[in-house]
């Protein structure tokens, strides 16, 4: 027991770090490394319906070492191209817009008192306990020809016909806005949080105006915090399909729609 | 002429609770006031109306003879140093300084210059580069002090200037501030609880309690002559008896209580009134046997404390009376007594305090 208990002492804070290290290292690199094999392989008939890059067969060491699946790629770069600059541009905007929603909010949490601050969050991240699936199909209960907003117009007499929110930008981005929002708020409120009063009134002590205040003490000081909301919801919006899949017009093709379609299509066993 | 500030009948309000209650204060040009008392009595609400950051419910403000009802803190002659100096952490020592001259639109040449002239004064020389978090909180409070001043302001307000730093540090940086002070001839606005700093900083102490001015005298007359008990108490250690007044007479007033206590005769006693009396520690005289003057009181030594510069007693007396007195450690200078022996007291007529609370 003692000796156990030593043990742990002298390298408890290296296994804490080296367990999820492992788990990243089984669950995360391996399959990437399966991936990046994968792209040298040829395809072949059967399960999987590719052949292993490298193994050991009756003649011994063998591989199946190949660059045609890239000369693909260079012949077909224009079916890519498209859906990639979907996929950026959906990604980038949705960044903005994410940021310019989140930023006043992050801060009126930021600055309210610790009992409405704590309601606030946990408002925020209410929307995490329901499936972003469901509150998607709610979303398009919402904005559909014959949704509640249409209805509700409609019946108050403000329209005749339906307004068409569906399959276009608009409902594109309220998608991705619903989704994201938490992401960009919580790193903002995080570096916000932490941003004296003392030196907005410093700032304004020695003469900077409102907007001076802003750009020169409260830009620089969430900066950190704007990098981070910004990455954590760029980078899962460049390879997001199911929103502009089901929120979306059939010409708004995304490199993630695009990548499930070349798997599903060419990969997978048909049924 | 009219006084630099004319602070009139100023109240701020936090719902239910007057921070400031009613206050009228005028300070004069190139004064160094200090605002004292404890945390809560409305010192910091005070300075920071006068700087712009708090609405005044009612009453005005008068700076330089301009009222500064309308006034933005950005356009007031005011700046501030803030308890925690509230540097700009992502800006270096020289961006720090040099953050009010940029606001203000000063020409490169004139920037760097004077940004040169307040490094020297506050001896960071060759410091500008440095980030804040890279200095000594000596070091900050420079730095603080340097922004706070590049803008020329007429006023200097400081919250809590010295609070965090260490003792040593506290007592050679309060000399600085004083001679710094003096050499711009800026009038200086202190707040602090700290009533050694005000006594060692002040030309003038203000003492706040509960939103109002208790007392507004220089340090000597503030420890010398308290107003009240509040004051007596709040300014260092003193010792308080009870009694009635027996006699007023020929500048003396007799009083009796525990024990008998002749008193200068401040004016406006009568025979019968209660009194209260202060008595300061190192005002009191402790010996062995009785030496026949007057304000003689036989005790019993119930505890001592040696802290090097003297010897703090603590005596009682007859009915139970007790007394706090300080002996100075003078060279070839004994104690005079130890734990459980007993001696006699004396003090002064002069040096009792009579007061009616």
């Amino acid at each position: 027991m003692a000796a156990a208990r030593q043990w742990i002492a002298r390298h408890g804070r290296r296994l804490v770090v080296a367990l999820p290290l492992l788990w990243l290292l089984v669950f995360f690199l391996l399959p990437l490394v399966e991936v990046a094999q994968t792209s040298f392989t040829v395809a072949r008939r059967g399960i999987p319906p590719f052949a292993p890059l490298w193994g050991f067969g009756e003649d011994g060491f063998f591989t199946n070492f190949n660059l045609e699946n890239y000369g693909l790629l260079l012949d077909y770069w224009q079916d890519y191209i498209g859906p990639a600059g979907n996929s950026l541009r959906l990604a980038f905007f949705s960044t903005l817009i994410c940021l310019l929603f989140a930023y006043p909010m992050a801060w009126w949490i930021a600055r309210s008192n610790p009992r409405r601050r704590a309601i606030l969050l946990v408002l925020v991240m209410l929307p995490f306990w329901t499936s972003s699936l469901l509150r998607i199909y709610a979303l398009i209960g919402l904005l559909n020809p014959n949704g509640f907003i249409n209805s509700m117009l409609m019946f108050l007499g403000v329209i005749d016909t339906p307004i068409r929110m569906m399959q276009t930008d608009f409902s594109i981005y309220m998608g991705m806005l619903l989704t994201y929002l938490p992401l960009m708020i919580l790193p903002l409120y995080a570096v916000m949080i932490r941003l004296e009063d003392d030196l907005l009134d410093a700032a304004a002590d020695l003469g900077a105006s409102r907007a001076g205040v802003f750009l020169t003490v409260v830009l620089p000081l969430t900066l950190p915090g704007i990098i981070a909301g910004s990455l954590l919801v760029f980078i899962p919006a460049v390879g997001e399909f199911v929103i502009p899949a089901l929120l979306g017009g059939p010409e708004q093709i995304m490199v993630g729609k695009h990548g499930r379609q070349g798997v599903v299509d060419r990969i997978l066993p048909q049924p | 002429m009219s006084p630099f500030i004319r602070i009139r009948n100023v109240t701020r309000r936090f719902g239910d609770v007057v921070a400031v209650d009613d206050l009228s204060l005028d300070i004069d040009r190139g004064e160094l006031f200090c605002l004292l008392g404890a945390s809560g009595c409305g010192k910091t609400t005070l300075l920071r109306m006068l700087a712009g950051f708090e609405r005044v419910d009612s009453g005005s403000i008068e700076i330089d003879g301009i009222d500064m009802a309308a006034v933005p803190p950005a356009a007031r002659p005011v700046n501030i140093m803030f308890q925690n100096y509230a540097l700009f952490p992502h800006m270096s020592v020289a961006d720090n300084i040099a953050y009010g001259l940029r606001r203000a639109g000063l020409p490169k040449p004139e920037i760097v210059a004077r940004l040169e002239e307040l490094l020297r004064l506050v001896r960071l020389t060759g410091m500008g580069a440095r980030q804040p978090l890279q200095l000594s909180g000596g070091q900050r409070q420079r730095v603080a002090l340097a922004r706070a001043l590049a803008r020329r302001p007429k006023l200097l307000l400081l919250d809590e200037p010295l609070a965090a730093l260490d003792k040593k540090l506290r007592e050679d940086t309060q000399f600085e501030l004083v001679d710094i002070q003096e050499r711009l001839e800026t009038t200086f606005i202190v707040v602090t609880h700290d009533q050694e700093e005000a006594m060692t900083l002040a030309s003038r102490i203000g003492v706040m309690d509960a939103g109002k001015l208790v007392q507004v005298d220089t340090p000597r007359t503030l420890y010398d002559r308290p107003r009240n008990r509040f004051i007596a108490d709040f300014l260092g250690t003193v010792s308080f008896l009870e009694g009635v007044v027996t006699s007023v007479n020929g500048g003396f007033v007799s009083i009796d209580g525990a024990v008998s206590v002749t008193a200068a005769d401040p004016g406006g006693f009568a025979v019968g009134d209660a009194v209260r009396m202060a008595i300061r520690p190192e005002k009191i005289a402790l010996g062995r046997a009785p030496s026949g003057g007057v304000n003689e009181i036989p005790v019993t030594v119930e505890d001592l404390a040696f802290t090097g510069v003297a010897t703090n007693y603590r005596v009682i007396g007859p009915d139970g009376v007790r007394l706090k007195l300080t002996h100075p450690n003078r060279r070839g200078d004994v104690v005079p007594l130890e734990w459980e022996q007993t001696g006699f007291v004396s003090f002064d007529p002069a040096d009792v305090v009579l007061l009616r609370d």
